[in-house]
């Protein structure tokens, strides 16, 4: 009798945990039905290729010109910078806390990185207005110093964090006998982490830079203080841009119609962005298991 | 012990999801312009210490969201910097002005311009002037500073300058106070905002001359000025709390709040 009623609720508990599983599918469906429902209707109404192509975005002006090409370049060249710089300097802070660091500099230093992880965007996007755009205003000699330059910055840093943690995770997960097989055969401890360690966290430390394009490109709140938020065609660093995520963010509150519709699209052209950024990444990462 | 201390924790906390069934919705909600953060904030804390069980709450979101608020019946009283447009009084909406308030130009404090009139202004924001050293000032580059496309005060800047649609922003920012804070720190700068905002942080330039004060806004002297408007639905009643603060707002006791906060009522 009694292993019966424990089949039973062995078959319950294990339902339970199948449909929690299933809300969080459900909400991944309903988002991507909901954005790709309306954000249809507008790119429709504007034609594809003049709304992806078009390089002049004037919602509101008498006769309106919905093209968000300067959004995207402006997003991708933010993101493609953040990453430039967030990447090598994140990865070799890794390498030196996971390999490197005396014991003390290691917890004093991965708490910091635990603190900057926990910053609010906005926080970012205020020290970002009062102390970087004015310091990049002086140092570069330019009239304003809101431009792609400054967001760039901004976004570096906020993905510090991410990267940092995930890839000191990734390389201490590296089996020891690995680096001591190393080590036997003469090669130096450098020589060892460059050529040993890393490749073998490489899935781990891929994983992290995806986490910091996801972040980079869907940061809002900082980018909108920083960047100047004219829509102009990213031509020079020094200039004032939109991003994808601010250009909604600041016109959803008061629009209207076909605006609003053409909203709803920027919103589903950054979705497919970083499904795809996700999809070609992960490709990498699978080619090289091979 | 420890599980008696947790269930009571837990039974505390859940007593929180209570608290939102005690209030009989005497809530009075404001959302819209952000250049009427003082004048509603002076005139939404009179009401609160006069009603005691009323709570008053501003969302400052820019006119254009504030409009669109109350037409989809998110808040009471939508708030905007600007007369309503054909189109919005035709959805169903109805404006009545609450004040006037000069929309004060802004240069920074080091900057040695201090008057400029209406034409050199235009020109200044469409991009025909480009350099202080034209109009007086220092050979630097004017940035010019300005808001979003839904906002009440840009709305009342253009159409007074007749700059509409033809602005060369280098920056659209949010909120009068981001504008004011943006020129405060950049020598080259030049922007708008509320003069009820605007502080010693930096200068309000005089218009052809006239400086902007109650006066001069009151007289029409003072050229760039917009009105301050309360938005309500045309065919539906408020709540008895939103319309005791809507009668109270364009009572004469209201006046002396909002000359202190620098607007000039309009209900003389």
């Amino acid at each position: 009798m009694k292993k019966k009623n424990n089949n039973i609720i062995e078959r319950i508990i294990h339902g339970i945990f199948l449909l929690l599983g299933l809300v969080t599918i459900g909400c991944v469906l309903l988002i991507t039905v909901y954005l790709v429902i309306s954000g249809i209707p507008a790119i429709r109404e504007i034609g594809l290729t003049e709304f992806l192509f078009g390089d002049t975005w004037a919602s509101t002006a008498e006769e309106p010109l919905y093209g968000i090409l300067p959004f995207i370049l402006t997003s991708i060249y933010g993101t493609a910078g953040a990453i430039l710089i967030g990447v090598p300097i994140g990865f070799l802070t890794a390498v030196y806390l996971a390999k490197m660091a005396p014991k003390k500099v290691k917890t004093v230093m991965g708490q910091a990185v635990s603190m900057l992880a926990g910053i609010p965007s906005v926080v970012y996007g205020l020290v970002g207005m009062m102390v970087l755009v004015p310091g990049i205003r002086e140092l570069f000699n330019v009239p304003d110093g809101a431009s792609l330059f400054s967001a760039i910055i901004v976004l570096a840093i906020m993905i510090l964090p991410s990267i940092i943690k995930m890839s000191v995770t990734a390389l201490e997960a590296v089996p020891k006998e690995y680096e001591d097989a190393s080590l036997a055969l003469g090669a130096t401890p450098e020589e060892t982490y460059f050529r040993v360690s890393v490749p073998a966290a490489r899935s781990g430390i891929a994983a992290a830079v995806v986490l910091g394009v996801g972040r980079a490109i869907g940061e809002a709140m900082a980018v909108m203080m920083v960047a100047g938020n004219a829509a102009n065609m990213p031509d020079s660093l020094f200039q004032s841009v939109r991003f994808l995520t601010t250009a909604v963010a600041s016109e959803m509150s008061y629009s209207s119609g076909l605006q609003r519709q053409a909203l709803f699209s920027i919103a589903l052209v950054l979705f497919l962005f970083i499904m795809m950024i996700n999809v070609v990444l992960n490709y990498f990462l699978k080619g090289e298991k091979k | 012990m420890k599980k008696i201390i947790t269930l009571a924790l837990a039974a505390i906390i859940s007593l929180t999801a209570l608290t939102s069934c005690g209030s009989s919705g005497k809530t009075v909600s404001t959302d819209g312009s952000t250049s009427m953060e003082k004048v509603i904030g002076a005139l939404g804390e009179s009401f609160m210490n006069a009603n005691s069980g009323v709570t008053f709450t501003y969302n400052p979101t820019g006119s254009g969201s504030g409009i669109k608020a109350v037409q989809e019946g998110r808040c009471d009283i939508g708030l905007a910097s600007r007369h309503l447009k054909p189109a919005e009084v035709e959805s169903g909406l109805t404006e009545t002005v609450l004040a006037y308030d000069g929309i004060a130009i802004i240069v920074n404090l080091e900057n040695p311009v201090s008057d400029l009139d209406v034409e050199t202004i235009a020109k200044i924001f469409t991009g025909e002037i480009t350099n202080w050293s034209e109009i007086g000032g220092n050979d630097a580059e004017i940035v010019l500073i300005g808001r979003e496309a839904g906002s009440g005060t840009r709305d009342g800047f253009e159409s007074i300058t007749g700059t509409e649609d033809a602005c060369q922003y280098r920056q659209e920012l949010t909120s009068t106070g981001d504008v004011i804070t943006a020129v405060s720190q950049n020598p080259g700068a030049i922007g708008y905002a509320s003069v009820a905002s605007v502080k010693d942080t930096v200068k309000a330039l005089t218009v052809g001359g006239v400086a902007p004060s109650n006066e001069t806004i009151l007289d029409g002297t003072y050229v760039i000025q917009r009105p301050f408007v309360l938005v309500t639905k045309a065919d539906a009643e408020l709540s008895a709390a939103a319309k005791a603060f809507f009668d109270y707002a364009l009572s004469n006791e209201a006046h002396e709040l909002i000359n202190a906060a620098g607007v000039v009522p309009a209900s003389n």
